[in-house]
């Protein structure tokens, strides 16, 4: 278990330099010039630029931006600055860490929720008509692309029937008289959003928990318990789950960095101002320092959760090993 | 009256490119105490029958019919709750593979555990007692601590020993064994056929032996059952089934037997395939491989019936006892001759 946690801190580490030099390396190598972007705009003078340049290091090679980069992380914590506006990195980051893990970690027990139930509930009837019903939803699920379901939903329950805010993020902590703070607001702001972003997710982790249930529920050990004298609940609850989960683990590992990816479009129909959103118009300004926070951020969490699957893994399968 | 008594068991499956006719019109009894051998290939429908009576088959896609009788009473479409209680406390059932047959992700101490705690009303320690007890009969080493260890830190003999114990935990009245030692190596297959001699001795319980191992079913039947094409083709006591076998099959099953006192070139074998239960062969299923199969063999089944022993051996041929009597004369005499080239 040690050995485990000491190869898996220096692979978190190494990643982490990969991703963010190779993210620099990118945005060397596009020719920018900060000096546009910091409110000069194209009027910028040469002896501005070269101001603004100097001032942001900018005049140095990239191996030293990147070796000052990573000083200025280790030594000050600091992320730096956007070129945008002057705010710092880290701080912005919280902000936008804040509203993509609300709609991601709501989005994700909202999918798990609903495709426990409906992919055990198709595997106990194969063939059945609940079970064809769930195909239908999970078809459905995998074509629509998000952008439209969201708009779909916004559309249907925000606009037409008035039942739930089709944009804008609540504070999960309440303040002192805001309207839009606290965590009633908080959620109820975030319904379509979850909605939208577990849809895709319910829909696909219906097809795997009905699959591996399937295929646990003619294995040689199902029919030792049922010749043991088990009842068919007991050999589902007992003996099934389980061992079923294990593929459902492995793929929710595999999918976090699909996830990180779907919830740009989930951002862009609500108007929530989380990481993606805020990448996607670093990119358009070269905004580096901001670019690479959001690099940060999401390496950190994908190390993070695929820890937590490695644990879970084997906690739930006595045959795994942590070497 | 019989502990175990099935008349006329039919199991046909419904699939996307049939009816399969896995079981059809099997009788046999099963006396408490002893052994019944049931011997066929694979496919022949030796599991799919106990599976059957045990309502282990999935009722949304097989059709039964027909009746089993356990201690008097019939078991055949009982409903779940009474089969529950049936399974594990008076039949217990062991499968071929004991590599796949024990949950991996539970201790086998908690597998053993459960069948006890289905059947009876003891605590949980009780209950652990029991487990230890069984193992240590079953002959594992070290059974107080290896009760904690998941299946996959067990040989494959060990495992199966573990199912044993697991079947025989509630003392039950019937063994149904599946091809227990298909899956493991000769001298593990040897450990475990005088493991359950011994058992069956100290329990006194019937034991079902499914298998393909004629050497098995010489060496531990009472009676035997041959089965091909889902139906019964010949039984008999194990020692008239081995001296006087009164079909086909059966010759050829003792032919492809390999022996230690023959020396012969090569092994006699069975030509052909074993027949589609999908699309069975008209008549008797055996006809198609049959070297003795004549024009009536094609068009009429024959029926299962008594040989000159009388009621206890039973088969079905459509040769006239004298052909039967002469072919399998000249068939001793060859394995004779073999015999005597040897000596």
């Amino acid at each position: 278990m040690i050995r485990y946690l000491i190869r898996r801190f220096f692979w978190a580490v190494w990643l982490f330099f990969m991703a963010t030099f190779i993210t620099y390396v990118i945005f060397f190598l596009i020719p920018s010039s900060p000096g546009r972007i910091t409110g000069f705009g194209f009027s910028v003078s040469p002896v501005q630029a070269a101001q603004i340049n100097s001032q942001w290091h900018l005049d140095v090679p990239a191996y030293q931006q990147y070796w000052i980069f990573v000083w200025n992380m280790i030594r000050h914590q600091s992320l730096g600055y956007s070129f945008q506006n002057g705010a710092s990195v880290r701080w912005i980051m919280a902000q936008d860490a804040r509203v993509t893990g609300s709609i991601v970690l709501g989005g994700a027990v909202l999918w798990l929720l609903i495709s426990f139930p409906v992919g055990v509930l198709s595997a106990l009837r194969p063939r059945s008509l609940f079970d064809r019903a769930a195909m239908v939803f999970v078809l459905v699920g995998i074509a629509s692309p998000p952008v439209w379901l969201g708009l779909i939903l916004a559309y249907l329950f925000g606009f037409k029937l008035g039942w739930t805010p089709i944009a804008d993020y609540c504070n999960f902590a309440s303040s002192a008289g805001g309207e839009c703070s606290g965590p009633v607001h908080w959620a109820y702001h975030l319904i379509l959003p979850w909605l939208t972003f577990a849809f895709l997710f319910a829909a696909l982790y219906v097809r795997i928990i009905r699959a591996t249930l399937l295929e646990t529920a003619s294995e040689d050990y199902i029919r030792t318990a049922r010749a043991k004298g088990a009842p068919a609940r007991r050999v589902v609850v007992r003996h099934m789950l389980r061992n079923s989960l294990l593929p459902v683990v492995t793929m929710l590992g595999m999918d976090i960095a699909y996830v990180l990816g779907n919830v740009l479009f989930v951002e862009r129909v609500f108007n929530l101002h989380g990481l993606g959103i805020e990448v996607l118009s670093a990119v358009h300004t070269s905004d580096v320092p901001v670019i690479i926070g959001v690099i940060v951020c999401i390496t950190l969490a994908v190390i993070v959760a695929n820890f937590i699957v490695d644990v879970a893994y084997a906690v739930l399968d006595p045959r795994v090993r942590l070497l | 009256m019989a502990l175990l008594e099935v008349t006329d068991l039919n199991t046909r499956f419904r699939t996307d490119d049939g009816i399969v006719k896995a079981v059809s019109g099997v009788s046999f009894t099963v006396e408490s105490g002893e052994t019944l051998g049931v011997v066929g290939e694979s496919g022949s429908g030796k599991s799919v029958t106990f599976l059957t009576l045990m309502g282990l088959v999935d009722r949304r896609h097989a059709e039964v019919s027909g009746s089993v009788r356990f201690d008097g009473q019939e078991i055949l479409g009982a409903s779940g709750k009474q089969l529950q209680k049936i399974r594990g406390r008076r039949i217990g059932m062991i499968f071929q593979d004991p590599m796949t047959s024990l949950n991996p992700v539970k201790k086998i101490g908690w597998q053993l555990e459960e069948a006890v705690l289905l059947h009876n009303d003891v605590t949980h320690d009780e209950a652990r007692r029991r487990a230890i007890e069984i193992l240590k009969e079953v002959e594992i080493p070290k059974a107080d601590t290896r009760i904690d260890d998941y299946p996959h830190q067990f040989s494959g003999g060990m495992r199966q020993r573990v199912m044993i114990a697991m079947a025989l935990i509630n003392n039950p009245e019937v063994l149904i064994a599946d091809e227990p030692t298909t899956a493991l190596d000769v001298t593990t297959q040897a450990q475990i056929l005088r493991l359950m001699t011994k058992l069956q001795e100290e329990h006194g319980m019937a034991i079902v032996m499914i298998t393909h191992d004629l050497g098995v079913v010489a060496e531990l039947s009472d009676d035997v059952l041959v089965m091909y094409g889902g139906r019964v083709v010949e039984q008999a006591e194990v020692d008239d089934l081995f001296t006087k076998p009164e079909m086909p099959y059966t010759w050829g099953l003792l032919g492809s037997l390999p022996r230690l006192d023959i020396t012969s070139a090569r092994l006699e074998q069975i030509p052909g395939q074993p027949p589609s239960l999908l699309h069975p062969p008209s008549g008797c299923a055996f006809n198609p491989r049959c070297a003795y199969a004549f024009d009536r063999c094609h068009e009429e089944l024959p029926e299962l019936r008594a040989g000159a022993v009388g009621e206890g051996h039973r088969f079905r041929c459509h040769l006239s006892d004298d052909e039967r009597a002469r072919i399998w004369e000249a068939k001793k005499a060859s394995l004779g001759a073999a015999e005597g080239s040897a000596a």
